[in-house]
């Protein structure tokens, strides 16, 4: 039998660890669980904002959070000008089209930031990189736990959004019946976008979060896809507290699954939960059905 | 008769290659437009002609290749043995995933992203198990002889023309037979198929060993001329994105669009390495780009071109 604490101390290192997935698939819910635009560059778009943070960072000298509203508001029109030029018009009315066209965006990111910066992993060292804070008897990074409340900040603004707003109400009419949207005289491309580009702004905020306890690489979106595809169905397509419970749950497994597997099955997990959640219960833990 | 007709012809000249090109390089180089055809005839099978898109079809290349690599090293079969074996293995694993993902009816963007799941499971696991030598792979010995089931360049060409063939005759197959119009009835909309009394789950899965098959020959294919499989190779996502790549850009559900958009493909590849040097990425840039711009602007490939506007 395991030692307590060595499960406790991987059990909050699995939350942390969470709530960075959860930040990361909270755009995604809004993009692919409410509008279902299946959006394969998420993870690449990702990749993206993060070599941005890092530029402001160690070009500019700009703090990653202080690089939040600049982040936030470039991978908001980057997001609307795609949705607007590129993928809306490459539908043609069916989805796969959505599938290929967004795949082709990722290879043509990842590998054009690997011409661009090659394949060399880089970091940044803030005065707050390696400081701790001590959570019940256990040493927690500070960027992590900054990383955790703006995952909780970011669901409760998306959730505020969604449910409170004139743009959230014409988002969830596009949502449920794009043809009766129209018909009301709502302008459905416009939505759309304007979804994609606030799905790219949460992304844009998740890079500001991540990068100060993490790394950037031409390939580090790739890991996030899947990872972010599973936290949004898990948590119930386009439900945001299902998304932020979703993120939490996939990285406790990861981290439960690393200490009785051994660290290269680890992830076996997550995709194993994620198949068994497609095929029986595909409305999610905390969807409606 | 006319598609026969023009499935003779390229044989023969593909056939009669070896006989007047002594080139290593350009031998080499229609080996692996071939292979990339059998990839994506195989994809195109299931995504052009049965309307399921997808996105691991890894999943099959490398259990073709490991079942390969593993008969022959771990057993001491023979490779001519060790084929059909592996095939039968790739079949089997489309059955297993299609028996689960069409039994639930999982469609559209569930499908692709089941199979992408399924994928990096097998990609997890063969990084773990001993039976796939872990991380480090597997290495197929060299011993060139017909019996081996290695070449020289001209025979591995004549061996990759063949399957490639067997994916030709199967889509002229699918165009004339009785299960080539239920597949079609299937991919243009499973409710009237079904209203139709298709038998939607027996169609699809069908469908999908086929594709599974065809794709794991591909596999065998590759490391009976590579000699090396790792789980990243085999289960990555880069063979699954190459498999879709060739029939989109050549044209979707058509029996000569894999080989088209392989052919494209590979010279734009040489052009960009040819332009940009050897800086790592840039053709995977003009791969993408090609990919957006097709589905954007010519959704039915190149062969969308000569097709005309009426169908």
């Amino acid at each position: 039998m395991l030692d307590f604490q060595i499960v406790c101390a991987a059990l909050l290192n699995g939350l942390t660890q969470g709530a960075v997935y959860a930040l990361v698939a909270l755009g995604l819910t809004l993009i692919y669980g409410v509008l279902h635009i299946v959006n394969f560059a998420h993870g690449a778009l990702l990749m993206a904002a993060l070599y941005g943070v890092f530029f402001l960072s160690a070009r500019l000298g700009i703090d990653p959070y202080a690089a939040l509203p600049v982040m936030i508001a470039v991978m908001f029109v980057l997001g609307y000008a795609l949705q607007r030029f590129v993928i809306g018009p490459a539908r043609h009315g069916r989805d796969e089209n959505v599938l290929l066209v967004t795949l082709g965006l990722a290879i043509v990111l990842e590998n054009a930031a690997l011409a661009a910066f090659k394949s060399d992993t880089r970091t940044i060292e803030t005065a707050y990189t390696f400081s701790t804070v001590n959570v019940a008897g256990a040493m927690v990074a500070v960027p992590k736990v900054a990383a955790f409340f703006g995952a909780l900040a970011v669901a409760a603004l998306m959730l505020l959004l969604v449910s409170r707003t004139d743009l959230g109400r014409a988002i969830r009419a596009v949502a449920k019946e794009p043809q009766g949207a129209r018909l009301v005289g709502i302008d459905v491309e416009h939505v759309l976008a304007m979804s994609f580009g606030i799905g790219l702004a949460c992304l844009g905020a998740a890079a500001c979060f991540l990068l100060p306890a993490y790394y950037v690489n031409p390939q580090v979106g790739n890991g996030f896809v899947l990872i972010a595809f599973t936290v949004v169905v898990l948590g119930g397509m386009g439900s945001f507290a299902g998304a932020l419970a979703g993120g939490l749950i996939v990285g406790v497994i990861e981290s439960l699954g690393g200490l009785w597997l051994g660290e290269s099955l680890g992830q076996l997990g997550i995709f194993v939960v994620f198949i068994a959640i497609l095929l029986f219960r595909p409305r999610g833990l905390f969807g409606r059905a | 008769m006319r598609e026969l007709g023009a499935i003779a012809a390229f044989a023969a000249v593909v056939a009669l290659l070896p006989l007047f090109v002594s080139s290593g390089f350009v031998l080499n180089l229609a080996i692996m437009v071939l292979y990339s055809t059998l990839l994506g005839q195989a994809w195109n099978l299931l995504a052009g002609f049965g309307g399921q898109y997808s996105f691991g079809h890894a999943l099959f290349f490398g259990t073709g290749a490991y079942a390969a690599v593993a008969l022959q090293v771990h057993l001491g079969w023979n490779a001519w043995l060790a084929l059909p074996a592996a095939v039968a293995c790739g079949a089997a694993a489309g059955v297993l995933v299609g028996a689960l993902s069409f039994r639930y009816g999982l469609r559209g963007s569930y499908f692709a992203l089941v199979t992408l799941a399924f994928a990096e499971v097998f990609r997890i696991l063969a990084n773990s198990v001993a039976f796939t030598g872990g991380g480090v792979g597997l290495l197929l010995p060299l011993r060139e002889s017909a019996a081996a089931m290695q070449f020289g360049k001209a025979g591995f060409l004549y061996l990759i023309l063949a399957l490639v063939l067997v994916g030709l005759l199967a889509t002229w197959w699918l165009k004339r037979s009785r299960f080539g119009a239920w597949l079609a009835a299937v991919r243009d909309g499973e409710e009237s198929a079904a209203a139709l009394g298709v038998d939607v789950f027996q169609v699809k899965l069908a469908a999908i060993a086929m594709s599974a098959a065809l794709m794991s020959a591909g596999g065998v294919f590759y490391v009976q001329y590579f000699h090396y499989i790792d789980p990243h190779i085999a289960y990555g996502p880069a063979v699954s994105v190459e498999a879709l790549l060739a029939p989109i850009v050549g044209g979707l559900g058509t029996a000569f669009g894999p080989l088209l958009g392989a052919v494209v493909l590979q010279a734009l590849g040489e052009a960009t390495r040819n332009l940009a040097g050897d800086v790592p990425g840039v053709s995977l840039v003009a791969y993408g780009a090609v990919l957006v711009a097709m589905v954007m602007f010519l959704p039915r490939g190149v062969a969308g071109l000569f097709a005309g506007r009426s169908a």
